[in-house]
């Protein structure tokens, strides 16, 4: 980016060090000495009372030195809103879903801890279970929470415009079912924490990205003033939404036998309790409606959606949310109607997961849209363009678009090389098909929604020309911590390698909504930025008299400031930092910022206004090759041409990319637990199947440059959208190499051979 | 309990250890020898974050007993650099952008070097082919791709 020295510039991760050496520490990676380990007993069904605990054999197991079930914590309660708060850290009366934690053990070693919650003895009385999201709306059916009927754990009706009116006005108008599957975020490393509690309070050690959310949860939960709670954030080994940024059974518990114990207590998750237990994706049904002009205009869209919310509510109402209030982009939609019903069932809790909500009803629409070209004879491209936004716009829900590369990144997908050989080439050979698929999406940045919303940043000068920067926010994996320290260096002219950033130690740093709604590089960005700024100007000040000119003439650059328009008038940051730190009483610097960014109130109920602060739009092509014998679909190229505003660090934009729309691939192609009665019948990686480097196409990723006008520099989200993007395109390539569309994730190999048998028979 | 004493080289370094009999290798080098580096993700020997080198071979060293380390050479993730100075893997990893999370960077590069020690000009599909039992989540691998054949490259010109 032409003017800036760090900004836009293809900058090596801070930590890539760290993290080759195997010097980053994760949370189970911490030890403290006499550390006690924590395991966690839970309920073998699904949903069952539970009529007693008898915990006297486990007790009495040399090593065990704690035991806490339900009674323990009082009967507190936590949730994402005041009014949703159904969940306890341990299961109270009955367990709803199988895996519910019951009880937990400290014990000197992690075998003894094992072999502990193995001498528990629970009585239960099951109870019948209710496990399909559509069964659990009946009646009749077995209820989940005795305060809820039907099982209705929320519901949204948005209704925007008249959509009666535009199905009336279209062409065409086409109703389908879609089904989006159950899919886990799929980070490596296991949920983990060590916990101290001593006369200062709680201090811990946990894997979390949101580190702020159990601050707060733990501060309840233990009733104690939240600055006797510190909460240090290790590295974190990926998160990609829900489990880390909630709490767990695990942090309460090791918490609690901390203080029973007087000892520090550690407890790492194994895969399988994350596979069984930690939060998911919603799996949704969406049924949609939508009338099309004969030119390809969209008139109308209508979706209820049913989804399958678990046995909690967790953030789901903001799931919820998102799957609505977004619909109405990345195109042009005058009549929109959404019912969406979030529906407990005795499944294991669905939450927020990388392309929140947006990822199940984009699907739907984008493949329904596509169907609909198809049979009005419109190319994939022709009816994107004439459905897609420009900025400035505002939606039907007054959502509003600043800036938007949408039409843009259709355009450059529509000139690739992948695209031009779709028309004309030879498609088969042997059992093998060759498609190519085409979608588009937007996803929010900088979400804000209900509370939870301070980002600031503090900016620190030591006196030898060094920085400390404090932040709230969490980089697990993202790479964010590199590009706010370019921000930061960019503002101050200095180089990456003269600041340290803090990871979030809440004895210290700002308090911080965390990885959640691609809000970092957005928010925390224009809070670093604004800290810096504050460093600027007192520092401005000093240099200004020792330059003989005025604060606002003083330019930061190359490790040096100097007078505007004189650049021969300078002096080393060094020397400037020193003459601050030192002259007189010694000035202490330290520069303070927030952002305020798309703070104004939004409609929750209605779903009304901006979710986000600014959006991404993704355009996606990719290339599968089909054995039409065996169904298997192998994607073999994929090119995303992705507006994220400006990309900060192209690397890091480049490669969070990839990531999505592998992940995002794998939901299309592979991934799914395989559930009989609330039992995940793989909760194991080798049999879940997420990608392999064997499994993933080469990708190309196009930058399509759409500054935000009042993002840090230009930004607004990287990469959602490409998960968003990902599971349409593949499954419109499907159809380009089989002729068949098929509406419910994953198209596993036995659903492409089904199809084509039904439709031979036709 | 029957504790077995066993003997080995760690990164260059001779130990000799009393270890459990149902104690993995990977328990030993983490526990035993406070080596975090090596990572525990799925503990069933799928995932590949664990991965170690034992006798010029990667193991899963969760699925390893660790008696089975007795008399064996063993490399882990913190004998790959040398003080301060990086491995060339190490050093192409970095400014390949070749991790995000970072979790599975240390058994990604074990497998990764048994691969060039073996093999010093690998075909992409070679490389892909060495990586398929680590796990990666962030980066869809493309990036982690890159790494290793740039490694290939600087490790051919030192």
């Amino acid at each position: 980016m032409e003017g800036y020295s760090v900004i836009g510039k293809r900058i090596p991760r801070i930590d890539g060090r760290m993290k080759v050496t195997g010097e980053a520490k994760y949370a189970a990676d911490y030890v403290l000495p006499g550390m006690l380990w924590c395991k966690i007993l839970r309920s073998p069904y699904p949903h069952a009372k539970i009529l007693n605990i008898d915990t006297g054999r486990a007790e009495r197991l040399a090593g065990v030195k704690g035991i806490v079930t339900a009674k323990d914590f009082g009967g507190w309660s936590w949730g994402w809103m005041p009014r949703t708060r159904d969940e306890h850290p341990l299961a109270l009366d009955k367990a709803r879903y199988l895996g519910e934690a019951v009880a937990a053990v400290a014990a000197v070693d992690e075998d003894i801890a094992e072999e502990a919650t193995e001498l528990i003895k629970v009585e239960y009385e099951e109870l019948p279970g209710v496990f399909d999201p559509e069964e659990a709306m009946k009646e009749d059916a077995p209820q989940v929470h005795d305060y809820v009927k039907k099982n209705l754990s929320w519901d949204f009706h948005m209704d925007f415009g008249d959509v009666e009116k535009g199905f009336s006005e279209a062409d065409l108008v086409r109703e389908d079912r879609f089904e989006t599957g159950r899919v886990i975020t799929g980070y490596l490393e296991p949920p983990a924490a060590l916990a101290l509690w001593d006369s200062s309070g709680i201090t811990i050690w946990p894997s979390k990205q949101s580190p702020y959310f159990v601050y707060r949860h733990l501060a309840s939960c233990f009733k104690l003033p939240l600055n006797r709670v510190r909460v240090i954030q290790p590295f974190i080994g990926g998160g990609f939404g829900g489990t880390k940024n909630d709490s767990l059974a695990g942090d309460f518990c090791s918490v609690l036998l901390s203080r029973m114990t007087g000892r520090p207590v550690k407890f790492v998750y194994s895969m399988e309790e994350v596979l069984m237990t930690c939060r998911r994706r919603h799996n949704m049904i969406i049924h949609n409606k939508m009338g099309m002009k004969r030119d390809g205009a969209i008139t109308a869209m209508q979706s209820r959606v049913i989804a399958d919310g678990g046995a909690y509510t967790a953030i789901g109402p903001l799931t919820m949310y998102l799957t609505g209030c977004i619909s109405t982009l990345p195109y042009n939609l005058p009549n929109f109607k959404h019912d969406i019903y979030r529906v407990f069932t005795n499944n294991p809790i669905s939450a927020a997961m990388r392309g929140h909500g947006v990822t199940h009803t984009r699907f739907a629409a984008e493949i329904q849209m596509e169907m609909m070209a198809e049979e009005l004879g419109i190319d994939p491209v022709q009816v994107r363009l004439i459905n897609a936004i420009t900025a400035p716009h505002e939606t039907v829900n007054k959502v509003t678009v600043q800036s938007c590369g949408m039409i843009d990144s259709i355009r450059h997908l529509a000139n690739h090389p992948m695209w031009k050989k779709r028309t004309g080439h030879e498609r088969r050979r042997g059992p093998i098909s060759q498609g190519i698929g085409l979608s588009s999406s937007a996803y929010l940045g900088g979400a804000r929604q209900r509370g939870h919303q301070s980002c600031g940043a503090v900016v620190r000068l030591c006196e030898d020309g060094t920085i400390d920067y404090l932040t709230g926010a969490t980089d697990c994996g993202q790479g964010s911590d590199t590009v706010l320290v370019q921000i930061i260096a960019e503002e101050l002219g200095v180089g990456i390698e003269d600041i340290d950033i803090k990871r979030v130690d809440t004895a210290y740093t700002p308090c911080d909504a965390g990885s959640y709604g691609s809000r970092v590089t957005v928010l925390a960005g224009a809070a670093a930025k604004k800290a810096a700024q504050d460093v600027k100007r007192q520092l401005s000040v000093i240099a200004a008299r020792e330059l003989g000119t005025e604060p606002e003439n003083i330019i930061f650059k190359d490790h040096k400031v100097y007078v505007k328009d004189a650049p021969g008038r300078a002096m080393p940051f060094l020397k400037l930092s020193q003459i601050a730190c030192y002259s007189g009483p010694g000035a202490v610097i330290l520069g303070r910022g927030y952002s305020d960014y798309g703070i104004e109130e939004l409609d929750f109920d209605k779903g009304i206004g901006n979710a986000g602060t600014s959006y991404s739009f993704t355009s996606q092509l990719s290339e599968v090759d089909v054995d039409m014998e065996t169904g298997f679909v192998r994607c073999s190229n994929v090119v995303i041409a992705h507006d994220c505003g400006r990309p900060l660090n192209p690397v890091n934009v480049e490669a969070q990319c990839e990531g999505a729309a592998v992940q995002g691939m794998g939901q299309a192609l592979y991934e799914r637990f395989v559930m009989d009665h609330g039992k995940i019948l793989n909760a194991n990686l080798a049999d879940y199947k997420m990608p392999l480097s064997t499994d993933v196409p080469d990708i190309e990723v196009i930058h399509i440059p759409a500054d935000d006008p009042d993002g840090p520099y230009g930004a607004k989200e990287a990469s959602e959208g490409a998960i968003v993007s990902s599971p349409p395109s593949i499954v419109s390539a499907i159809h380009d190499a089989t002729g068949v569309w098929i509406k419910e994730q994953p198209i596993t190999p036995e659903k492409i051979v089904m199809t084509l048998k039904k439709k031979e028979k036709t | 309990m029957k504790m077995k004493k066993i003997s080995f080289i760690l990164n260059g370094k001779q130990y000799e250890l009393r270890v459990k009999p149902w104690q993995t290798l990977l328990e030993l080098i983490r526990e035993d020898l406070n080596m975090t580096g090596t990572k525990e993700g799925c503990g069933q020997g799928e995932c590949g974050s664990c991965t170690v080198i034992m006798n010029g071979k990667t193991v899963n060293s969760c699925l390893v007993p660790a008696i089975e380390a007795d008399g064996q050479e063993i490399l882990t993730i913190e004998g790959l650099s040398d003080n301060d100075r990086l491995h060339p893997i190490q050093e192409a990893f970095v400014s390949h952008s070749g991790m995000q999370c970072g979790f599975c960077t240390p058994g990604m590069i074990m497998s990764a070097k048994a691969l060039l020690d073996s093999n010093p000009d690998p075909t992409e599909a070679e490389i892909r082919e060495s990586i398929s039992g680590n796990f990666c989540r962030c980066t869809g691998y493309t990036k982690i791709i890159a790494s290793i054949s740039a490694a290939a490259d600087l490790m051919k010109e030192k």
